[in-house]
């Protein structure tokens, strides 16, 4: 098999989302859907280039991006933390082992008359929402981290009378990295997905509040070029979180032995 | 299981002199949990939650494994879908109530497809990476002793592939649980998200707290149930990588 024959994976990808977009431009215009509930790919696109044109537009994707970066990092700096604390003291582990596999699978969502109750409709709503359901993605993964230090690396740093700051430094911190990364690359797009659906439901500022108010006016391509747009931030945020791990860790033997195979 | 109780414990003592309108005693909490979620009022609002989230996860289920090893085992299908399907899985899933919402009006239809569109992405895709990293010796193998058609589906890379799958499904199962509360919340006559946004609305807070307490445990009670079906199906897996891990 040559590789004309196999095609090249950029074109084909490239052809695919053509195609999606004359599907999507044909369904509604033959009459095979109405055009009331999906409106032609034109007349998103259309949408999408009159809400770039104003201001409330950028100021709502502005307050989504503002309330993912905050909460991400409030909630990276607490896993983080947590989970150094956490995974390396034997006892702690042991005894936060079940509480921890209890609050992780609680519902984020749960939280959002909580949230209404406590902030209504302003910022600390959003913030609640994302720390929550990002902080256990990063706890868990350096809980694993803290797991996974070699005994022999531990033990050769004790006998060289490393101090406790100098282990966290130069055995834990390494070994850990790159589960933190994992964990940060999880969260961050856990984070998006709750900071909109906070926004969505509680009508906090945002793009999913306009998403809301484009339902509520009955503005459909708009509602689906928010959609669209909420769709690319998600693409966006997989692709630079993925580069940054991949540069930030080229040192280390799990993306290094990436590139070797 | 110490910290929990120890945890509930000091929850329970601090709360319990408390005087603020949003966190009563942890005491009116149990109260109002023993009141609220009476068998009849299970029956009527968490059981068609229930079923929702069971029809939406199956039938995501069922499409995600299903085309997942068609996408899979096609180079070329699969480098034509993937942008796409790498943008329909970055949607965050509660921007697609308002959507399936203009098409299934605000019945049982539509949570039952908001939950499948939103959880079929993690199975989807999990399994086409699993059927990708199917061993070629074990193809090869199975090719060459003439196993081919249905039986090379499912004796040999469905089995291959079960691990990531479950991995597929874990995520999904999480992702349902949130759909099923979304999109009650945002329009439903009944359910448990309808009935938690209900007691906000009407400021009945021990009863609201009551039923986050109630959401967190029915997450709890599926991710225990998950785990316990996937340790019963992965035997095999977790006893080949324990093995490995002894002889690495």
């Amino acid at each position: 098999m040559t590789s004309a024959r196999r095609g090249n994976p950029v074109l084909l990808g490239f052809a695919g989302l053509a195609g999606l977009l004359v599907i999507l431009e044909l369904l509604p215009r033959l009459g095979l859907v109405k055009d009331r509930y999906l409106p032609p790919a034109s007349r998103i696109v259309a949408a999408l280039a009159d809400e770039a044109g104003t201001a409330a537009f950028w100021r709502a994707l502005g307050d989504t991006l503002y309330a993912w970066a905050i909460g991400l990092l409030i909630a990276v700096a607490a896993g983080v933390l947590a989970g150094l604390v956490i995974g390396s003291v034997p006892v702690l582990r042991a005894l936060t082992a079940s509480t921890v596999e209890f609050l992780r699978p609680i519902p984020s969502v749960a939280l959002i008359p909580l949230a209404v109750l406590l902030y209504g409709t302003r910022l600390g709503s959003t913030l609640l929402l994302v720390c929550y359901a990002a902080f256990w993605q990063v706890l868990v993964q350096v809980l694993y981290g803290v797991a996974d230090v070699d005994p022999v690396a531990e033990e050769t740093a004790r006998s060289y009378r490393f101090s406790t700051w100098g282990r966290v430094r130069y055995v834990l911190w390494p070994t850990a990295l790159p589960y933190v990364f994992t964990g940060v690359r999880l969260a961050a797009s856990v984070a998006l997905v709750l900071a909109i659906t906070a926004e969505l439901v509680i009508g906090a500022p945002g793009l999913g509040k306009e998403i809301a108010t484009a339902q509520n006016s009955d503005a459909v391509p708009t509602m689906y070029a928010l959609i669209v747009v909420t769709g690319a931030l998600g693409v966006l945020i997989n692709l630079l979180t993925r580069t940054g791990e991949r540069r930030l860790l080229a040192w280390h033997q799990s993306v290094r032995g990436e590139v070797a195979i | 299981m110490v910290l929990p109780i120890v945890l509930f414990a000091g929850w329970f003592w601090l709360s319990d002199d408390s005087e603020s309108f949003y966190a009563p005693p942890l005491r009116t909490i149990f109260t109002a949990f023993k009141d609220t979620w009476q068998p009849e009022r299970l029956r009527a609002d968490v059981a068609p939650s229930l079923l929702r989230l069971f029809a939406g996860y199956l039938l995501a289920a069922l499409i995600g494994i299903g085309l997942g090893v068609a996408i899979g085992l096609n180079r070329r299908l699969r480098a034509v879908l993937e942008p796409i399907l790498e943008f329909f899985r970055a949607i965050p899933p509660p921007v697609l109530v308002p959507v399936i919402m203009l098409f299934a009006g605000i019945g049982d239809g539509m949570k039952v497809i908001v939950i499948v569109f939103g959880c079929v992405w993690p199975i989807l895709l999990n399994t086409v990476e699993g059927v990708r990293a199917v061993d070629g010796v074990v193809l090869d193998t199975a090719r060459a002793y003439g196993v081919t058609g249905p039986a090379r589906i499912t004796r040999v890379i469905l089995p291959s592939a079960s691990p990531q799958i479950a991995t597929g499904l874990r995520q999904a199962l999480s992702i349902a649980i949130i759909l099923m509360v979304i999109s009650e919340m945002f329009a439903a006559s009944n359910g448990l998200g309808f009935t938690i946004v209900q007691f906000q609305r009407s400021f009945a807070i021990p009863e609201m707290w009551s039923g986050i307490i109630l959401l967190g445990l029915l997450g709890f009670a599926l991710s225990l149930l998950f785990r316990l079906a996937e340790r019963r199906a992965l035997r095999w897996y977790e006893g080949l990588r324990a093995a490995r891990r002894r002889a690495g």
